[in-house]
């Protein structure tokens, strides 16, 4: 199976990288479009800021190309929150994948801190990312900025207030949480979606 | 985990050493065991010892599937970007921010908040917490709740607090303090130095207020197991991933 990372300047690549080597998978971390095109499964990673890392994916043309990506695709954190529509780090809209807008935490008591990291459990799971008995396990969340709850949420956590740690539309899969970096929780979740069939 | 020259070695009060063991089979197996964060600390100071453990950093991150902070011998952004490229999720930086504290905000502004945790090793000197310089051997001129605060300001992301005299004796956290710095702080406080007894996690986060507690040596020597521990802390009321 070939598996393509999108390559930009996301602090995760290689984190991504060595979990899919662990798991018998040599991706391509790439960003030539037609790599991108050709691959069974391709993964959007993302550690960083989202205004600037919209700007690199658009100089590239890469905002266009991931839209119109037809396989299996999963965004993981800020792979994530850029497939929404709007994102209020940097005021600047996204890909629209997910046609909902990420925001910031506001604490609400001294406890709640911001950037919010830590295991998390996931609940309410309507996707094929967590077949298998994944229902209240922990993963492992590090994000200033979050997805409310809509009708693409595959998967609800709770801190400071519920929001989405998952988000599922046709061939579109993303996490808020790290797969990466979430013990053999996440290995499950990236096996399950290594294992999605793909439509086309 | 300290390391030097490639092994796990705990210093008991910042002095003396056993060995412990390899980083990456050590950190593997308490993965497996459940440790929901591990931190391996670079004590090798020759410039030699530091690519050592920069490849040591790229197999641990090939190897072990939760979040690492690597800290030790970090001076500058090129540091912190070499063991970032290697894998680490987080750095963690001591006497170099001290000496320039400007080096959080760079940090902070190229990485994220999330990548910079700010270690502060502490002692109680005639009534006021001393922060010290290169693993507790020269004190300064910052108190350890203004520095901390300051550090926040600066744009870092967690705050790993080490009370020298509680560190290796085995008598419990420094609670108080750690509870004055949960007070006074808007980012996570990590406790570290004193855990001998499960008791002793069960009160950094009951009465020092920790957001997560730091041991080696308990669980270097199997004195304390981690599952064991975890479900313990829950009995307790503390909310941990089992």
């Amino acid at each position: 199976m070939d598996v393509a990372i999108v390559k930009y300047n996301a602090g995760n690549i290689c984190s991504v990288d060595y979990a899919l080597r662990r798991l018998g998978i040599t991706p391509v971390i790439t960003d030539v479009p037609e790599q991108l095109k050709a691959a069974d499964k391709v993964i959007f990673p993302g550690v960083g800021e989202a205004q600037n890392t919209m700007e690199f994916l658009k100089r590239k043309g890469l905002d266009r190309l991931i839209k119109e990506l037809d396989q299996p695709v999963l965004g993981i954190c800020l792979g994530m929150q850029l497939m929404c529509s709007y994102s209020e780090e940097g005021d600047v809209d996204c890909l629209g994948i997910f046609d909902v807008p990420v925001k910031r935490f506001l604490p609400q008591r001294h406890e709640d801190k911001v950037p919010h990291m830590g295991w998390n459990t996931i609940t309410n799971l309507s996707s094929p990312l967590f077949s298998g008995d994944l229902e209240n396990q922990y993963t492992y969340f590090v994000h200033s900025y979050y997805v409310p709850v809509n009708a693409c949420t595959s998967a609800t956590t709770h801190y400071i207030h519920p929001f989405s740690a998952a988000l599922h539309r046709d061939n579109f899969y993303a996490t808020q949480f790290h797969p990466e970096k979430s013990g053999a929780v996440g290995e499950h979740i990236l096996e399950n979606f290594l294992k999605i069939g793909c439509a086309r | 985990m300290d390391v030097k020259d490639g092994k796990t070695v705990k210093g008991v009060n910042f002095v003396n050493f056993r060995n412990a063991g390899d980083p990456v089979a050590l950190g593997a197996a308490y993965g497996r065991a459940g440790a929901d964060e591990l931190v391996y600390l670079d004590i090798t100071a020759s410039h030699e010892g530091r690519k050592t453990f920069t490849d040591l950093v790229k197999r641990i991150a090939e190897n072990i599937n939760i979040p690492f902070t690597v800290g030790g011998g970090i001076h500058e952004l090129g540091d912190v970007e070499r063991l970032l490229a290697a894998g680490a999720d987080k750095v963690s930086v001591n006497s170099a921010a001290i000496r320039r504290p400007a080096l959080i905000r760079e940090i902070a502004a190229n990485y994220g908040s999330q990548v910079c945790v700010v270690a502060i090793d502490a002692d109680y000197i005639n009534g006021q917490w001393v922060c010290f310089l290169n693993g507790g051997r020269v004190p300064t001129d910052k108190l350890l709740f203004d520095w901390a605060a300051e550090a926040e300001s600066l744009g870092a992301g967690e705050i790993l607090f080490t009370s020298m005299a509680h560190d290796g004796v085995k008598n419990g956290y420094a609670n108080e303090a750690l509870a004055e710095l949960s007070s006074r702080l808007h980012i996570p406080v990590i406790a570290s130095g004193g855990a001998g007894k499960k008791e002793h996690f069960r009160d950094a986060f009951k009465v020092g207020r920790a957001d997560a507690a730091l041991a080696a040596s308990v669980f270097h020597f199997g004195e304390i197991g981690i599952a064991d521990l975890k479900s313990y802390l829950r009995q307790e009321g503390i909310d941990v991933r089992i």
